[in-house]
């Protein structure tokens, strides 16, 4: 059971007030993929430039007034499956490597956490839209955040169901998963038409309204401006 | 549109299911404008499927005239789309009403579809959110309202619209009393005309002066309420 | 897998975002498209995020499998085989998407590699066994081979993109990580034969229509391709001279092109790179090949 009870605390985050909150998404997410490229193309020599890039981090959290050491065991998930690649690479001789492998991961995580963080999830929907990812596929993941927790309640609700009748640990458990899968399955469809039908009695057109336009600012073009500044210098290590 | 004449006038509808059970047998209803209407019936008897073709998601045999416009053969283009501004339904599964990420955006859907640009859009949503008490809801996403805060958005998706006639499938499904209460009291202040699909009596009671009662695929009876539950032992304390 | 950012080299994880653009692009427009009319039509997409949204709920469900272990359902076969390739692919996409930028499960910049393994090599690989043999007495066995496919080759492929970004694995790392795709492969296809026989009980129209196909050709062609893909995986990681040199024909032929001989002197990072993704792009075409010839379908 894991991915569903993560996603609580995120989205806890994500609906807070910050002035990193109220950044625009677009300028947001063009800074995380500036300090993503500048963190992986900066090789394992030069450890301080780690160190400025933890600083960034640290002000962007605290610009967004978000609990340090929460989102510090958030993105420690990857720790466990970087530090076996680091313990090989450390094994072939590169502790410099290792090291910075584990570094990298953990600064990685911790950006993307960061942005999910401050940024309500629809305006980060808008944002991919503005990075041209195609919009049908964005209106799917729209769908799919809307419906996650709904489907995911239907699987708590059986998992109950399943243990009431001392159900885990049969030997016919296997075939009940197979058949909550397909009851599952069936209910989504269900779902699915019972959406499509409620869209056509509001009169859907074929195509779903465009979202109004969110007008970028000044404070927003700032940000975006020293934010990559800042990374720039400290990955030329200036 | 003449005043006094009937909003719904249907005659002589039967519906098909596609495996060939007849769901409708001949149904002949009017609903005159401002009029309140129960529709009982057991489970299975065609109450919901009836309800489906007042505003065109099932086509059946027979006559169906909705606020002037006919729904019989092949339908000019935007009128589906002009029948279901007038039809306002509120469907039984509030989660597979409330589909938009947002409270807000999910309002203003229905008027978006009408052609509304999106500012205005926005505007008459946040004012039919006023109209059933749920403005504040405005930014929430749909998944932290209690049942009874999402049937009341459900009702401002299709006010916001501004339809003739409201046509709700067991609004009552889920709902604690308080916000049975509630919804009887926001109903009543509607002035259009309703259409109430409910197992609810007292609900019913409350609201509707005329009843019909459905009894496989076929209108039993039609008229008084109180005189329908009463005849077909009809509220949860009958023998 | 998901592959998480930091481990895969400049060159790979750049060049992999590039490649999947196109790829996204393609199962976005091929999802959308109505058959009846020219026009492009949003009305699957609640299905498809509804299909999303049942994915990952899916994947918790616990498969017990015995000594108290329990698999679970990927589903990007079991996918495949219910809304087609396509369409598959959008869904996955849109699954890996959310987990990346909302759960931090997979990097952001590796997408590009693990949209590719997962929602497009996966989903293919996922869907042409069942599509080819899904007919009659081979059925059952097709689908079993799509979920075992879609896992291994998924999961091969990260390994490569691993491997040929330098990340260091012993031959044994290189071996274990193998055997348990292979397991997790198995796992997928008894998964996903149980759970499409119980869809199927309650509704035998789910799955899409399996067309047979006499063409022996695919079987070889199919069989190579998967062998291409093994055998690269090992070479890379015993041997990444040994690629070089089995290359060297082409070095030879193309010693006309100086650029290829100034790439030589390049870094060795790069150059393992363009090795191992040379070695990828066949493979990947080989499989967007095999899906246009096999994979149009009557009904979207």
């Amino acid at each position: 059971m894991r991915s569903a009870l993560r996603h609580t605390s995120v989205e806890r985050w994500s609906r807070g007030v910050s002035p990193l909150h109220f950044m625009d998404a677009r300028a947001k997410l063009v800074v995380l993929l500036v300090f993503l490229t500048a963190v992986a193309t900066t090789s394992k020599h030069v450890p301080w430039i780690y160190g400025g890039y933890f600083v960034l981090l640290g002000a962007a959290i605290f610009m967004a007034r978000l609990p340090v050491l929460a989102m510090l065991s958030r993105a420690a998930w990857v720790l466990p499956f970087s530090a076996i690649f680091a313990a090989m690479t450390w094994w072939a001789g590169d502790f410099a490597a290792a090291l910075v492998l584990i570094v990298k991961s953990f600064l990685s995580i911790l950006a993307a956490l960061t942005l999910a963080a401050s940024t309500p999830w629809t305006r980060l929907l808008d944002a991919l839209l503005f990075l041209r990812v195609p919009r049908p596929l964005l209106l799917v993941i729209q769908f799919l955040a809307r419906y996650l927790f709904v489907v995911a309640d239907q699987v708590a609700h059986m998992r109950q169901a399943a243990y009431s009748r001392g159900g885990a640990r049969s030997a016919q458990a296997f075939q009940a998963a197979a058949g909550a899968v397909g009851v599952l399955f069936a209910r989504s469809w269900e779902r699915a038409d019972g959406i499509y039908q409620a869209m056509l009695a509001r009169g859907f057109t074929g195509r779903f309204p465009a979202p109004s336009a969110v007008p970028f600012l000044a404070r927003d073009a700032i940000f975006l401006c020293l934010s990559i500044a800042a990374t720039v210098l400290v990955r030329l290590a200036l | 549109m003449k005043s006094g004449a009937p909003v719904i006038d249907i005659r002589a509808l039967r519906y098909r299911y596609p495996d060939g059970t007849l769901a409708l047998d001949g149904i002949d209803f009017q609903l005159d404008p401002g009029e309140c209407v129960a529709v009982f019936g057991a489970n299975g008897s065609g109450k919901t499927t009836f309800v489906l073709h007042l505003n065109g998601l099932l086509r059946g045999e027979g006559s169906v005239e909705v606020c002037g416009l006919r729904m019989d053969g092949a339908l000019k283009a935007g009128a589906l789309a002009a029948i279901r501004t007038r039809v306002g339904l509120v469907f039984q599964n509030s989660d597979e009403q409330l589909f938009m990420p947002t409270v807000l955006a999910d309002v203003a859907f229905g008027v978006a579809n009408m052609g509304v640009p999106p500012k205005q859009a926005a505007l008459k949503a946040q004012q039919a959110l006023e109209q059933v008490r749920m403005a504040s809801a405005a930014a929430k996403a749909p998944y932290h309202l209690s049942a009874g805060e999402k049937r009341r958005v459900a009702l401002a998706g299709v006010l916001a619209m501004q339809p003739e006639i409201l046509v709700l499938d067991e609004p009552t499904t889920s709902l604690d009393p308080p916000g049975q209460r509630e919804l009887v009291r926001l109903l009543r202040q509607l002035p259009q005309a309703k259409i109430l699909v409910t197992h609810d009596v007292d609900f019913a009671a409350a609201l509707a002066t005329r009843a019909v009662f459905f009894e496989r695929g076929r209108i039993a009876a039609d008229g008084d309420v109180h005189a329908i539950i009463e005849q077909f032992h009809w509220s949860r304390g009958s023998e | 897998m998901h592959i998480p950012d930091g481990f895969l080299s400049t060159p790979v994880w750049t060049t992999l975002d590039l490649a999947a653009v196109p790829a996204v692009v393609w199962a976005a427009r091929k999802t959308q498209a109505d058959l009846e009319s020219s026009d492009s039509d949003d009305r699957r997409i609640p299905l498809l995020g509804v299909m999303g949204a049942f994915v990952f709920a899916a994947q918790m469900i616990n498969f017990p499998i015995g000594l108290g272990t329990s698999g679970h359902l990927v589903g990007g076969a079991l996918l495949a085989i219910a809304l087609g390739p396509a369409t598959a692919a959008t869904v996955m996409t849109a699954v890996l998407i959310l987990q990346a930028f909302l759960l931090q499960d997979g990097g952001v910049m590796a997408l590009g590699a693990n949209i590719l393994n997962m929602a497009m090599v996966g989903v293919l690989a996922g869907y042409l066994p069942y599509r080819v043999w899904g007919r009659g007495r081979t059925r059952q066995a097709s689908i079993f081979l799509s979920g075992f496919l879609s896992v291994t080759l998924s999961g091969s492929l990260a390994l490569t993109e691993l491997l040929i970004s330098g990340v260091p694995m012993s031959r044994k790392l290189v071996l274990i990580s193998g055997v348990l795709f292979l397991v997790g492969g198995l796992m997928e296809g008894a998964i996903t034969v149980a759970a499409l026989r119980a869809m199927e009980r309650l509704n035998p129209a789910w799955a899409r229509p399996a067309e047979p196909v006499r063409s022996r050709s695919f079987i070889f062609v199919g069989i190579g391709v998967v062998a291409l893909f093994g055998l690269g995986t090992v070479l890379t990681s015993r041997a990444p001279d040994a690629l070089e040199s089995a290359l060297s024909i082409r070095t030879e032929l193309q010693s006309a092109l100086s650029w290829y001989q100034d790439a030589k002197s390049w870094s060795r990072e790069l150059h393992k790179a363009l090795a191992g993704l040379s070695g990828m792009a066949i493979l990947y075409a080989c499989l967007m090949l095999l899906s246009r010839r096999f994979g149009r379908q009557r009904s979207a």
